[in-house]
This record gives C-alpha cells, structure tokens and sequence, in this order.
C-alpha cells in the first residue's frame, strides 16, 4: 500500500527552496557546478540549475551535468548487473563548488562512489550534497547540506520517487513497512 | 557337469511363446511344457528371445590399449549387450597384423569366456597402407581369420586395394573397407555442410565416403571379390551401395547404432562424447540408412564399440579422440531407432544383428535360428523396459557413451553362450565364475 | 552475462548495451585518470594458447585500467601447448582464484567447454577460437563503424542499412562469423566476397548475400569494406593458386580503392599484409579505420569485462 508524502507542488517548493540554500551558501552562483546522479538525480539537477539561472539571470549557463557512479561503486556482485549512464560535466571542476544532488540519500554508498568519480574527474574546491528526500540509515559519515524533506522510514519499506520527465507523474511515495 | 537352462516362456522372433532348454553344448529342446527336471529354470515371460547377437566391428584395444579396454572388459560389455560373438578390429599395438597376434586375441577370448573373440585381421603391415599383410597366414592360423581391415585407416591405394580384394578369395575372405578418402579429410573435425561451416570445423564430407565406396565396388566387380564397407554413414553411399547390388556385385554393408540414431546437431555444444569417425551426419542421412536397413541394401548393424579414456574426451573437440563405446546400448538404439517406427521387426532384429554378420565373417556356431541342435547362443530382451543411461548401465572400462543420461527402450535380461548364462537378471555375472563356466565348456 | 563466448548468442539490445557502455569507457580513456577502479580486488587470467600480441595487450590494457589484477598465461610453447590439458590449467585457474578468464585457443569451441565444463567457476571470455569466433573483435569493429556514422550520437543505435562487405578468407576466419551474426543482428547487411575455395560450402543459415566479384561488390558502393588477413599458406593447401592472383582478385588494391565513395570505411581487422590484401594508400587513408579499430579495442573489451564481472553469479 503506497502512500504519498510529497505531492508535485511540495516537490517544487523544495526544489525552490534548495536552490535558494545554494546560492546563499555559495554567496552566488559563481564556480558552482550541480551535477546530479543518474537518473532522477539529472533530471533534479538540471531543475536546480534552471531555478538558480531565473534567480540570477547573469548565473553560468552550463550550470548542469550528470556524474555516473556505476563504476565507482562497491556493490558489483552484490546486485544486478547495473547498466553505466553517461558522465557529462559541462566545465571542468578544478576549484569549483560542485553540488551533487540525488533523489534519496539512504545508505551513502552512492555519494561514497560519487566522491571517488569526483576526485578522477579532478579537484573540487569544495563538495555538498543536496537531496530531495533523507529518509535516514546511513552506513556511512555522509550528511546531506540540502534537504527537501527528512523522512524517518523503517529500512523494510520503499520510497519511490517520480519525476514528470522520467515516470510522466510527479510524486514521492512511501510502501511495505508491515512484514 | 555343466549346468543345464530352461528358458520358459520366451516369445520367439516369429511371435510364438515357447521353452528352449540348453544342455549339453546344444539347443536341445523347443516347445511349450518342457520339464524343468535338473535344469536352472529362468523365467522368460514377456521377453523376447534371439540368437546371441554378433558384431563384426569392435574394438577391444588390447594388447596396447589396455587403459582403454582389454578382450576381458570388452566382452563383458558385448554379453552386457546380448552379444555372443565378436570381431576384434586389427587396430591394437601391436597391429594384428600376423598369426602370432590373431592367435594370442583369440586365446584371451578363450579364457575369458564372455563371447567369442573372432580376430580380424589388418590388411598391410602396421596399417601403414603399403604392403600387404600375411593374410593367407592369419586365415590358416588357429585363429581362422576371414575378415580383412585396415579400420581406423582407408586402404586408399588403388591397386592395394585391387589386390587385397583378389588375394583373399583363396580363402573366400573378405575385406572390410573403412571408406574415407585421406586427402579429402586432412583435418576433418565433423560432417561438412551448413553447421560446420557456422562451428568453424573442417569439414569431412560425405564425398570422400562415396568416392571411395564406388571405387571398390567396381574393383570388388572388376576382380570378383567380397567386399564389406564398414561403417555407411550417407545417404548418397546407400545409393551407390544399392546400385552395386542391383548389378550383382558382392557387397555387404553396416550401419552403426549411432548413425541410425544420432545426427550432427548434437555437436553444436563441441561436446565431444559425440565425437565418432565417420562423423554423425544429417537427419537425411539418417532416414536414408534407416531405409537401407529395413530394404535390405544395409546388411546388418554393427557397433564399431571403441573406448576411450576419461582424458580422451574431456578436453576441446580437436584434441578428443574418435569414438563411441556402443556394445551395451546397441540394442536398445536399434529397438528405438527402426523397431518402434515399424521398419524392423525382430526377425528383422536377428538378422541383422546375429545371422547376417555371423555369414558375412564365416563364423561357426552363431547366428543359428533358435531351433533344436542349434548353438546355444541366446539373448532373452525385454521390450517393455525403459531406462535412462548411465555409467552403471556400461559393463566395459570406458564410458564414452553418447546415450548418458538419454532413455533408451528396452533391456538385455539374460545372454547365453556356449550354453552358460554369461548375463542373469540384467547383471553380468563374476568373471571368475564365467571363466571356469568356459574352461568347463572346452573340456 | 555470464561468458562471452560469441556474437551469435547476443541479442540486439544485449549488444548495443555493451557498444554503449563501451562509449562510457571511451570517453574515460580520454581523461588524465584513465583508470576506473571498478574490479578493484578482481582476478582476471589472460589464458592464450596461441600467440596473439595486439589481442593480449589489449586485454591486459582493458582489465588494468578497470583495476583488476591481470595474469597472464602464455600457454603457447610452455607445458600447455602440448600434452598438459584444458582440464588440467582450468583447475590451476580456479586454484589461483580466476574471476574471469579471457582465452585464446586453437581449437574451435575451446572457451564453450571450459564455460560448460565446470572445472572452473570463473567467467570465460572468447579471444578467439580455432576458425569459429571472435566476439570482441566484432564488436569493436560495430563500435568503430558506428562512432564513423553516428559520431557522438551512437549511444542506444544499431547499424541498421548499413552495408558492410566483408572480402577474404571467410572459411578460416573467427572475425568474419562474429562479424556477421554481430553486424546482421545489429540491423546491417552483409555481403561477402572471397575465392569459392575460401567460403563454407553450405551458407545457407548466414544472413548474408555472396559473391566471387571484388569489383562488382566495390561497384556496389557498401558503407565499409573490411579486408581480411590471408595466410599465404592457403595456397600450399591449394585454396588459391599464389598471392599474385589472390591479390589481383580479391586485393583492395589503389584502383579500387579510389572507385570506393569518399565516405566508405575501409577496416582491417590487423595485421594487415600490405600489397596483399590491402594496398598502403588504403590502409594509411582518412577512410581507414584500422588504428582506431586498436583504440575503441580497448574500451569494447572494458565494457565486455564489466558485464562479465558485474552482477551475481549465474545472471
Ligand atoms: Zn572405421
């Protein structure tokens, strides 16, 4: 039994709101790059990037990229065959702040891999993370810098996240629990 | 005093049920309601009962090969079969190429006392294919040689072959060609055609096994000779074969079990169980030996049993060895090959595999209807069984089988040779208790 | 997947996932790191029974820069190549503790028994076997033709209309049979061209057209030739009677070549006998793709490594 715990207008409101976050950490948009982890983790990424640019118009128009992990992580052969997605960094990152952004930070061994992806791509002057759900459990000392929203979920239940551009419906669901 | 078998209730080639008693050295009684009084009586209700079934193409490997096969384990396998006579190909180290060597296989058989170990003979010295054998002294030796080949090797030559042919009609021999032209199969790895070509293996071409089978049916005519072509594996050899006889030519024909049974698609996995000289060849090929055997223009099955160790055959398809132990299963494949379509019955059965071979090899006391005085030569089979294949089933030292783990029909319950049960209740029985059984029987 | 052993058993999206992947591990090779740590801890044996220098090092470059540990076995000459058994080095590869073991064996077949036997749990990949296949070669040659048509945009396409005339000795050639089940399933059409002698007698299961004529397949204007090696000793075997012959027939030779259009690919699989089968000005042209061939090499058979090596056991 599915239940939905972010409608499409939350969704948009967080994204509003990480993207605001961003920039004042950042002090602007100068030497930042968002780069999001495939699949959904692009498509969040690139709405960032967009909601930055409205902000601030003179903000960099190759804001946007993809950082693929698959290669990076340590869970080969403990699941199925994962199939690479492109990297596809707009601008180099040697002294850029570089946001990484993924739909939901559980475990951390995404953003683990993500760091090693990072550092063969060269050296960031400085990385956060931002996500669109936290629901906790983490394996590793990762925290997110961005949240749009912490959800406490049981390890046994799911969180499905559906982006309009990917699953053409926009909602963040919790199912399972009970076994 | 050997002991004496009352065979009860056994359902004859012809249809009819009948008891056959076996006592001293004969058949010597058939009928229904014999007295059991001092003889083994076993129970031969529902099997079917034919004369011990002859092979005209083994190979036993000994002497030279014994890690292979010995004449010992070999005809424990034949008798595991039904068969109680079998011709020793001249293959073996050293070559059975002289008196001296036909003689000691023969001895071996002898003592053995499984089935008959008839030698054949090779053809040129060593199979080298160059200079003729001693053929006339192999035929007078104690061993009686009649049966003439180089197997394993073409007698390619021409005029070797011309005269080989002529030579052994001075004592009605005959020579059993393996028909394979050399040249056209250097390299051969499996029937040439559209799945070799897409398996990237040399091809051995159907072409090679006719050429040379029309050849020596016009030199067996040309010189007025007994030809036997060993191992026909084409439907193009069958029409040359059937032409030949239609012109009076004298020549007989084998097919194997597993060319009556086993086609070339099987290789696709490079498993190399499957692995046989000539190769296993197309599903037409194989309706047309199926329909050469049940017309006639085939003679007879024989095995061309060959054992092979383990190392032999596990390892890539290049580097195994030809061959397919067949003694045990033969047959169960014919019976699923030609008997359950109908193109066989079991009369058929016995002639193709007891009297005809025994004629065509001159052998005496097998391949004798079942009928008072005959030899007591017997294999009682049963039908109805089913079973699938495995190690267990193989009663020789390999197990190169091609039928593990396949279900093959019927079963071999009981062999008789020489009057002695050599296989009861579907087991082989104690060589030390068979070998004194055969010492009785000489005496 | 669980081996590689040929083209044949690929499907068409198995395929283009691996022409895929193989572009993601392209553009890692143009990085200053070159190097994924991706089987980190893995043990990949290179075991070649036949001498092959360009396909082992390709291997080895393949499986270093996907961190893997890489032994490799030159079976040929030592104790392997004669007497010692496949059964008996597969047990030593299972003992060393294989992960995957890329074979390169005489015999047709080889790596489909080592997969099957159960002597050994690794995964295998075919580096060529006897006259049957050689899957990576295919598939780098795919992957070289369709970077050459679709450039930048090949991810996620097949070759489909794409005209491929593939000249040589067909009988003998590994490459050729991967490349054509490859090349047919990915949507091209093939067509071959060879002396009789050097075809299979019976094509009738090849998805393929066939000729005698190099000059009328040339006249054909296909979107890539690919030339084959011939091995001069074929005409002991009288396949054909000298290489004169060969090479006036069936040689892309400057004349042909220069009636070939300006954007036809010319492709060799290497190496290559200039003057034979393949004039130099063909091969040292813009057209050819024979050193790019070498380089995508390196980024199919990562891509062929990490699918093998990748996911649970058996999938
Ligand atoms: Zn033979």
């Amino acid at each position: 039994m599915a239940r939905t715990v972010l409608n499409h207008s939350d969704i948009s409101r967080a994204l509003t709101r990480i993207s605001h976050e961003i920039l004042e950490s950042n002090r602007g948009s100068a030497d930042l790059v968002i780069l999001g982890i495939p699949t959904r983790g692009t498509v969040l990424a690139r709405r960032i990037a967009e909601i930055i640019q409205r902000i601030e118009p003179d903000a960099p128009v190759q804001l946007a990229g993809s950082l693929d992990v698959t290669m990076y992580r340590d869970d080969l052969s403990r699941t199925r065959t994962r199939t690479p997605s492109p990297t596809d960094v707009p601008v180099g990152i040697d002294g850029k702040t570089v946001v990484l952004v993924d739909d939901v930070l559980f475990s951390g061994r995404t953003i683990r891999a993500a760091f090693d992806a990072l550092n063969d791509l060269g050296r960031a002057r400085a990385v956060r993370l931002a996500v669109l759900v936290d629901r906790g459990h983490r394996d590793f000392p990762i925290r997110a810098d961005f949240v749009g929203k912490n959800l406490p979920s049981a390890t046994s239940e799911r969180i499905n996240v559906h982006l309009s551009e990917i699953d053409g419906a926009e909602f963040v669901s919790i199912e399972g629990g009970e076994e | 005093m050997a002991e004496s078998y009352l065979i009860r209730g056994a359902s004859l080639a012809d249809g009819t049920t009948s008891d056959i008693l076996l006592d001293g050295g004969i058949i010597a009684e058939v009928g229904t309601g014999l007295s059991a009084a001092g003889a083994r009586v076993v129970d031969a209700d529902g099997l079917i009962a034919l004369p011990g079934l002859v092979d005209l193409h083994t190979h036993l490997r000994e002497p030279g090969y014994e890690q292979s096969e010995t004449i010992l384990t070999g005809t424990r396998a034949a008798a595991a079969g039904g068969f109680t006579a079998v011709f020793a190909m001249a293959n073996t180290a050293p070559v059975a190429d002289t008196a001296g060597v036909v003689e000691q296989e023969l001895a071996l058989g002898d003592a053995a006392g499984y089935a008959t170990v008839q030698p054949i003979g090779a053809v040129t010295v060593g199979l080298q294919g160059e200079r003729l054998a001693e053929l006339g002294a192999m035929a007078r030796s104690r061993a009686n040689v009649r049966v003439f080949s180089d197997d394993g090797f073409c007698v390619s030559d021409a005029l070797l072959m011309r005269r080989a042919l002529e030579y052994v009609k001075a004592f009605d021999g005959v020579i059993a060609q393996h028909a394979q032209d050399p040249r056209l199969t250097q390299g051969a790895q499996m029937n040439e055609g559209a799945l070799s070509g897409e398996l990237g293996l040399a091809g051995w071409p159907a072409v090679a096994e006719e050429a040379i089978i029309a050849r020596d049916v016009l030199l067996a005519e040309h010189v007025g000779s007994r030809l036997h072509i060993c191992h026909v594996s084409t439907a193009g050899s069958v029409d040359v074969i059937r032409w030949a006889k239609a012109r009076g030519i004298q020549v007989t024909a084998e097919v194997t079990p597993h060319h009556l049974l086993l086609t070339e698609d099987l290789i696709s996995g490079y498993d190399a169980r499957f692995k046989v000289n000539p190769p296993l060849r197309r599903r037409e090929d194989v309706e047309a030996v199926r329909a050469a055997l049940a017309d006639g223009t085939i003679d007879i099955v024989a095995t061309d049993h060959a054992p092979h160790p383990s190392e032999s055959k596990e390892c890539e398809w290049d580097a195994a060895a030809n061959g397919m132990v067949g003694l045990e299963s033969a047959l169960s494949v014919v019976h699923a090959s030609v008997v359950e379509n109908g193109l066989l019955d079991w009369t058929d059965v016995s002639r193709v595999l007891s009297q005809t071979p025994a004629r065509i090899g001159r052998i005496r006391g097998h391949g004798e209807a079942i009928a008072v005085g005959a030899a007591p030569e017997i294999v009682l089979y049963d039908p109805s069984a089913s079973r699938s294949w495995g190690t267990a089933d193989l009663a020789g030292r390999s197990v190169n089988s091609p039928y593990l783990g396949r279900t093959l029909p019927g079963r071999v319950v009981a062999t008789f040779h020489h009057g002695y049960a050599t296989v009861l209740d579907g087991a082989v029985l104690e060589t030390a208790e068979i070998a004194a059984a055969a010492r009785e029987a000489r005496a | 997947m669980r081996h590689l052993l040929s083209t044949r058993d690929l499907s068409r999206d198995e395929a283009i996932e691996l022409l895929d992947i193989a572009e993601d591990m392209a553009d890692v090779q143009l990085r200053e790191v070159k190097k994924l740590p991706t089987l980190r801890g893995r043990t990949v044996v290179n075991l070649f029974f036949e001498d092959s220098t360009r396909t082992k090092v390709s291997f080895e470059a393949a499986a270093k820069r996907l961190s893997a540990d890489v032994i490799s076995f030159s079976a040929k000459g030592s104790s392997v190549s004669k007497g010692e058994s496949l059964k008996d080095t597969a047990q030593t590869l299972a003992a060393i503790g294989a992960d995957a073991v890329v074979i390169r064996h005489g015999s047709s077949g080889a790596p489909l028994v080592l997969a099957q036997s159960g002597w050994i749990d690794a995964g295998v990949l075919n580096a060529g076997d006897g006259t049957h296949e050689h899957p990576t070669q295919a598939l780098l040659d795919a992957f070289t033709l369709r970077r050459r048509i679709h450039g930048s945009a090949s991810r996620g396409r097949g070759l489909d209309g794409v005209r491929v005339t593939i000249v040589g000795d067909i009988l003998h050639s590994r490459v050729a049979r991967s490349n054509v089940w490859l090349l047919s399933t990915l949507g091209a059409e093939v067509n071959l061209v060879a002396p009789p002698t050097l075809l299979p007698v019976d094509l009738a299961n090849w998805p393929v057209s066939v000729g005698y004529d190099l000059d009328d397949a040339i006249d054909a204007q296909p979107d890539a030739v690919m030339m084959l090696r011939i091995q001069l000793e074929r005409m002991h075997a009288a396949f054909f009677p000298n290489s004169r012959e060969y090479s006036r027939a069936w040689g892309l030779d400057d004349e042909r070549f220069a009636r070939l259009r300006a954007d036809s690919i010319v492709m060799h699989p290497g190496p290559m006998n200039r003057g034979l089968e393949i004039s130099s000005r063909a091969a040292d042209s813009p057209q050819s793709s024979v050193l790019e061939q070498v380089a995508n090499g390196v980024s199919v058979r990562m891509a062929a490594l990490y699918l093998l090596l990748s996911g649970e056991k058996g999938e």
